[in-house]
């Protein structure tokens, strides 16, 4: 994939929503056409940018959660409770609407597919939305880069793209899913443990000595918990990559 | 919910509007502390009048942005020398 | 209803910080004046509560552009605090618990312009908007009342606070939007 040099600075263009997925009851997907997208990579995120009349505007990154695809960007957008934009986002937007966006953004919480290191990726909730788009290139890609994911969620029902991770699982050579959702006992069936901690880490996650790529997102206790327990491990911290979300992903 | 900020991945659209690369690969030290790191790790607070990226060691300010209708500002004098990749032209 | 230029009106109140909200224990909070000769005067928070306090009502005004009208506050007058000091100094520096500062005229303190407020809405001054105590100053933008006051130095030449350094109007009104350098 050509390393685009976007040469220039990158300002805000309108975005058309040209459909919807209803992903959770919490949590949507909203396609956009982007005219003049210059591609993305993985992981990397869009400002997103809503105006009212009186002049009031309100911005917020989301990350992107597809593969590079022309002038399609999905965003899946998870909604906040007593958040500003995103029960916007979840509940009202449908496709027509438009608003502006500013992107592709990141360059450090990006994953290379031509990068042959096997990689780890630990989500917490809607942190899974950057490693789906690692997911996904890596699918479109036929990439052989070793990919396990760990995805932390509070339940079955909260867990976004739980039907497309299971059939990638099985059907993508080289990619391993395991989920641990943390509200449900661990006593029901088809439910992980419960919070992800050192074992999990290494049941369901790589060796140190296999020099992995460590993506990890979330809400920011999980990530520094996450990322501290992968240092300890024997994890080198310059390969272990966070992207902290925080209470503002509102 | 005052003390809500996000990681420094979090200023990548607001410093692709004023630079042609991605800052926030860029490791800089902090002056406060001496802590190095990348820009993406900086603690960023955004509900402000502008952008405000904190240390994660000390808490000190590395830098702020502020957004005019046709000009930004941007004061750096909380980082000591920023090491930014840019593509090779050569 | 009177807005200044570019502003809307809000109902709720807007939580904005440049950073973590400081925890000030009041067994140690003091609020200091300085002169520009190197005299001080300070009270800590019993000191600061016995001080004659005023009950207002003023409108906010935001330079990110939301104005909420009729606030009600308690505090004391910069007046009072003031005016003990020995003073030819022409303007103000304010710093607060966690490192925030901000600029002014000392005039623009004076006056019955300022105060230094300790509750708002009839309870205690929460710590998300400034307490146990911040400073007041209605007629400039909302970021001139500088939240966690700790004290005032009094100059006689202007230093640029916080804001004030990187694009924000040195003065600040919101009637003649001032918003950034060079309005």
């Amino acid at each position: 994939m050509a390393r685009a040099a976007v040469l220039g600075r990158l300002s805000w263009r309108v975005a058309d929503v040209v459909d919807v997925v209803e992903e959770t009851s919490t949590a949507r997907s909203l396609i956009l056409d982007v005219p003049d997208w210059p591609g993305h990579r993985p992981g990397q995120h869009v400002d997103l940018r809503l105006t009212a009349e009186d002049g009031y505007s309100a911005q917020r990154s989301y990350s992107i959660s597809s593969a590079p695809d022309g002038g399609r960007v999905e965003l899946t957008v998870q909604r906040v409770e007593d958040g500003e934009v995103s029960p916007y986002l979840v509940d009202v937007v449908e496709p027509g609407d438009r608003f502006e966006v500013r992107g592709p953004v990141g360059g450090y919480f990006v994953w290379d597919p031509d990068d042959p290191a096997p990689v780890l990726l630990v989500a917490g909730g809607s942190g899974v939305v950057p490693l789906m788009a690692m997911i996904r290139t890596r699918g479109a890609r036929g990439s052989p880069a070793p990919f396990r994911l760990i995805y932390s969620s509070r339940t079955p029902g909260t867990a976004v793209y739980r039907q497309e991770l299971r059939v990638r699982a099985e059907s993508n050579p080289g990619l391993e899913v395991a989920f641990a959702f943390t509200r449900v006992p661990s006593t029901a069936t088809d439910a992980g443990r419960r919070r992800v901690g050192t074992d999990r880490l290494r049941e369901s996650g790589w060796p140190p000595d296999l020099g992995p790529t460590c993506f990890v997102c979330g809400p920011t206790g999980f990530v520094e918990s996450i990322s501290r327990l992968l240092v300890d491990a024997g994890h080198d911290p310059a390969r272990v990559l966070t992207e902290r979300f925080g209470p503002t992903g509102g | 919910m005052s003390d809500t900020w996000v990681d420094g991945n979090g200023l990548a659209g607001a410093l692709r509007e004023l630079f042609a690369v991605d800052i926030t690969t860029a490791r800089g030290t902090c002056v406060g502390c001496g802590t190095v790191g990348p820009v993406a790790g900086a603690r960023v607070y955004t509900r402000a009048p502008g952008v405000v990226a904190r240390c994660p060691g000390c808490g000190g300010v590395l830098f702020r942005l502020v957004r005019g209708p046709d000009r930004a500002w941007l004061d750096l004098r909380g980082v000591t020398c920023l090491e930014i990749q840019v593509p090779d032209s050569g | 209803m009177n807005l200044p230029p570019g502003q809307y009106l809000v109902e709720d109140f807007p939580v904005l910080s440049a950073g973590p909200t400081p925890l000030v224990n009041l067994g140690s909070w003091t609020f200091t004046v300085r002169s520009e000769t190197g005299e001080a005067q300070e009270w800590n928070w019993a000191q600061f509560l016995a001080l004659p306090h005023e009950s207002i009502t003023v409108d906010l005004h935001c330079v990110t552009k939301w104005s909420k009208l009729g606030t009600a506050w308690e505090g004391v007058s910069l007046d009072t605090l003031l005016s003990d000091v020995a003073s030819s100094a022409e303007f103000v520096l304010v710093s607060a618990y966690g490192g925030y500062t901000t600029n002014l005229p000392l005039e623009d303190l004076l006056d019955g312009k300022a105060w230094v407020a300790d509750r708002y809405d009839g309870e205690a001054l929460a710590p998300e908007h400034g307490g146990p105590a911040r400073l007041l100053v209605p007629h400039l933008y909302l970021w001139k009342s500088a939240k966690w006051v700790r004290d005032i130095q009094l100059l006689n030449n202007d230093e640029p606070g916080f804001w004030e350094s990187v694009g924000y109007h040195n003065y600040g009104d919101p009637w003649r939007e001032q918003r950034y350098w060079g309005d």
